[in-house]
């Protein structure tokens, strides 16, 4: 019962986003069901549909915890985008310096090098927040544009290939490199992306949960969020709550490089992320902070991102740019379900 | 003057009115009483105008009014002053009281004429405010004379009070009252919502009990009794005095010396504290809210965050001070805030997550490596003892704290600190917000607490609380500790002058 009410208005932002973006596609000239049915029936169909929505969903899932664990500590982190580009880079150089050693070592050694990069990422602007003060959505924006330029600079100067118009580094040795699904499941081709990544990206979520709620770490995390004061009152050390949910945030947001460098590019590519570290933001608000909620919030992007590729191609008006549309509509419900529930609080409380 | 006839109003699934009936005489003091919770407030805000009933009228000199906002009522000549004032600091008394009825053009603020009216109205009821003082400046009893000129400013002949003494000094509220007395004189009509019955018996004509949203009693205060008027408000007798034995104290459990606590600015909040509390015994802190009351529970709880604490705290001889607030939790320190909300629970956690707060690190909540895991069953368990045993309302381990209402949010604080078991107890303001009932219950476990051989401290802003649990009294002002005094052989009015410093005014 209240499982099925936390998903009600979701579900409703959902829909009503879905209204307003039939209207936007109607007002440029197109129908909105034919545009729907392509939207939808692209991201659905065997194998490569699903394929791909599961494989845009991947990293969502990995920003959309690294949010939603920064979230419940009262912490907005703006900065998946920044450690998830720190730890892919350098995941991609162990990958690259480390290419001899056989998969057995060299696979969880790059696995460790995502974690341990996006999580310091994530913990500078912990010990800022929790040392001086500083509001951790400045100093995570600032680590974002540092990330990005620092990781362009290494590639450009010296990991790129020589004579390579792209600005991307030399491939990471074969043992970094992890399986793609198609491998493993009959009927499903090689060449859909998909990988590991995937199923890793299911059991952290497991893993998450167990941890915010089952853990006394995951408690104090929560109370500091719920309420810094009475967390103090209780004996928790707020400061190293801070420092430790921005940690293990920025961890979740580096393990993108799974994905990216092990999965599927094989390098470190300049730029690859299409705003993962942004969109996790709004599947972390989608999915109410919660790691099914996650999922199945970053299911529905990955699904508007691969139908989206469609709707671009085969009609007449109406761009991509549709998707961005009702992602914005749907945080824009999302959001004001806040200001709703924080409306009807104040009534009742006025007895 | 004013009538409610058959007042109803609903909030969501609550009953907050239902078919109130009150008629408040002309040129009389009329109290409002009952606990937190009956439905006053609400009956108070839809007379002023700022809710409107489902249904109902309001009748104001005979004549049936419907109220869109609190502009008609004040047309009226209803007037409201609110438990927390609503002046603007940096700004003079006549600029806030004027504020929305400027007199003078748009471009040309007339203050000389406000400033004089003011002058000729806080004379004739003696309240010796200068029109010119800045709000910041003034004292609490003040700024509160200050909300009553506001209302008298707008030709308000029938004034709502709400909770009017709450932040008064002994001293302060005498004072209120003469002006109250003084405006019946001048015919004004007077309201006082309020849940202390013995102001309600000092300064009421009559008197309207509430309970659950229901006028339950209506009486000539001459001819009435505080245990009757408890009785009406709760529903069933109570005890209005607090019953404890002879306390039998044992060894110094805590003793503080010369604690300080200084502010970056250099300001003093705590200035060279000095005292002891045994095993067994209740120690009391008077003083006026802000007197350094608060900074002392969170020193002594290791909870101070801004300014420097220096002086010596002893647990059983050892030295805490340094000690981070788990370590004095893990050493028996255990701590009822004053601020329930603000620091004592989690509002939108569980009973469960909030019976855990201040014990979680340690068995059998934490439990395995690091004790990292929390032990569901034990949670459980100590959660269900505790509702038990302090018999919270709903005894349900899934709501959110917040939907507990005051008194079972407080038993639920208590119940979880005392499930610790400690050696010190610190207290403060224990049944600010509950209602009579849950007053008797906590101030029964207090003193319980005592004969089991805890050492108490306790602060509360309500006098008649701690010289009735107290075994010693201190009275702290401006941040030191200016007296001891025997609670059983003290009057109010020594405790208030130690209190003021022998200023009654302030």
């Amino acid at each position: 019962m209240k499982t099925l009410r936390e998903l009600l208005f979701p579900l409703a932002a959902v829909v009503a986003a879905f209204i307003v973006g039939g209207i936007v596609v109607l007002a440029v000239g197109d129908s909105p069901l034919s545009t729907y049915t392509l939207l939808i029936g692209s991201a659905l169909t065997w194998p490569d549909g699903i394929g791909y929505t599961l494989f845009y969903a991947t990293p969502l899932i990995f920003t959309g915890l690294a949010v939603a664990v920064a979230f419940r500590c009262g912490l907005l982190n703006i900065g998946a985008e920044g450690q998830l580009y720190a730890a892919s880079f350098v995941t991609a150089w162990v990958g690259i310096t480390c290419a001899g050693l056989p998969a057995l070592l060299l696979v969880p050694l790059c696995f460790l090098a995502a974690l341990v990069a996006g999580g310091f990422w994530g913990a500078v602007p912990g010990v800022l927040k929790a040392r001086f003060g500083a509001h951790e959505v400045i100093t995570t924006i600032m680590m974002n544009f540092i990330a990005v330029a620092l990781a362009s600079y290494f590639t450009q100067y010296h990991y790129k290939p020589q004579g390579d118009p792209i600005l991307e580094t030399v491939p990471i040795g074969e043992g970094a490199h992890i399986a793609r699904l198609g491998r493993f499941v009959p009927g499903f081709p090689e060449r859909i992306p998909l990988n590991l990544a995937f199923p890793l990206a299911l059991v952290v979520c497991l893993l998450v949960y167990l941890f915010l709620w089952r853990t006394r770490w995951g408690y104090e995390i929560r109370a500091t969020g719920a309420n810094p004061a009475a967390a103090q009152y209780g004996g928790i050390a707020t400061g190293r709550q801070i420092v430790l949910a921005m940690s293990i945030s920025g961890a979740l947001a580096g393990m993108v490089a799974v994905n990216e460098v092990l999965g599927y590019r094989y390098r470190y590519y300049d730029g690859f992320s299409s705003g993962y570290g942004f969109t996790g933001i709004a599947v972390a608000l989608l999915g109410r902070n919660h790691p099914v909620g996650v999922i199945l919030a970053s299911l529905l992007f990955g699904a508007l991102l691969r139908g989206g590729l469609f709707v671009d191609i085969f009609t007449e008006h109406v761009s991509k740019d549709l998707v961005m549309v009702l992602q914005g509509i749907i945080i824009l419900f999302v959001a004001s379900e806040a200001l709703f529930r924080g409306l009807s609080r104040r009534r009742i409380k006025g007895v | 003057m004013l009538e409610l006839r058959d007042i109803t109003k609903r909030f969501g699934d609550v009953l907050a009115n239902d078919r109130v009936n009150l008629a408040v005489a002309p040129g009389t003091i009329h109290a409002i009483v009952g606990e937190n919770g009956a439905g006053k407030s609400t009956a108070m805000r839809i007379a002023y105008g700022f809710y409107s009933a489902d249904s109902g009228d309001i009748v104001v000199e005979g004549q049936a009014r419907r109220f869109e906002s609190p502009h008609d009522a004040i047309a009226l000549g209803i007037g409201m002053v609110h438990q927390h004032f609503m002046l603007v600091e940096p700004m003079t008394v006549a600029e806030n009281i004027v504020l929305g009825i400027e007199p003078g053009s748009p471009l040309a603020l007339d203050l000389k004429s406000a400033e004089a009216r003011i002058r000729v109205l806080s004379e004739e009821l003696g309240l010796a405010i200068d029109p010119a003082a800045r709000i910041a400046n003034l004292s609490v009893g003040q700024q509160q004379r200050v909300e009553l000129l506001k209302a008298l400013y707008r030709e308000a002949r029938l004034l709502i009070l709400d909770e009017p003494t709450a932040v008064l000094s002994p001293q302060a509220v005498a004072e209120m009252f003469g002006i109250l007395r003084r405006m019946r004189e001048q015919g004004k009509t007077i309201v006082i919502v309020t849940h202390k019955l013995s102001e309600v018996l000092e300064i009421s004509d009559e008197v309207t009990v509430m309970r659950d949203g229901r006028v339950v009693g209506n009486r000539k205060t001459a001819a009435t009794s505080a245990a009757e008027l408890a009785r009406l408000m709760v529903g069933r007798d109570v005890l209005l005095r607090v019953v404890k034995p002879e306390a039998k104290p044992r060894g110094p459990m805590l003793a503080v010396k010369d604690l300080s606590l200084t502010m970056p600015e250099g300001e003093k909040r705590l200035d060279g504290v000095a005292f002891e509390v045994r095993s067994g015994e209740i120690v009391g802190i008077a003083g006026i809210e802000g007197n350094g009351q608060t900074e002392l529970i969170e020193a002594l709880a290791g909870l101070v965050e801004h300014g420097d604490v220096s002086g010596a705290i002893e647990l059983e001889g050892k030295n805490v001070s340094q000690f981070s607030a788990r370590k004095r939790r893990a050493r028996g320190i255990a701590h009822v805030p004053e601020d329930r909300h603000r620091r004592g629970l989690l509002l939108d956690f569980n009973l469960k997550e909030n019976s855990i707060l201040g014990a979680d690190d340690r068995p059998p909540v934490a439990v395995g490596p690091w004790r990292s895991w929390l032990n569901l069953d034990a949670i459980r368990r100590k959660t269900e003892r505790i509702l038990k045993a302090f018999d919270v309302r709903p005894p349900d381990p899934q709501l959110p704290a917040r939907s507990l209402s005051g008194g079972n949010q407080q038993k639920l604080i208590l119940g979880r600190e005392l499930d610790q078991d400690p050696k010190l107890l610190l207290v403060a303001q224990p049944t600010r917000g509950v209602d009579i009932g849950g007053i008797e219950f906590i101030h029964r476990r207090l003193v319980e607490l005592r004969d089991a051989g805890c050492a108490l401290l306790l602060v509360s802003s309500e006098l008649e609380e701690v010289t009735a649990l107290a075994d010693r009294l201190l009275v702290m002002r401006q941040g030191r500790i200016v007296g001891e005094v025997d609670p059983k052989r003290t009057s109010m009015e020594e405790i208030g002058l130690l209190m003021t410093g022998g200023n009654a005014a302030a």
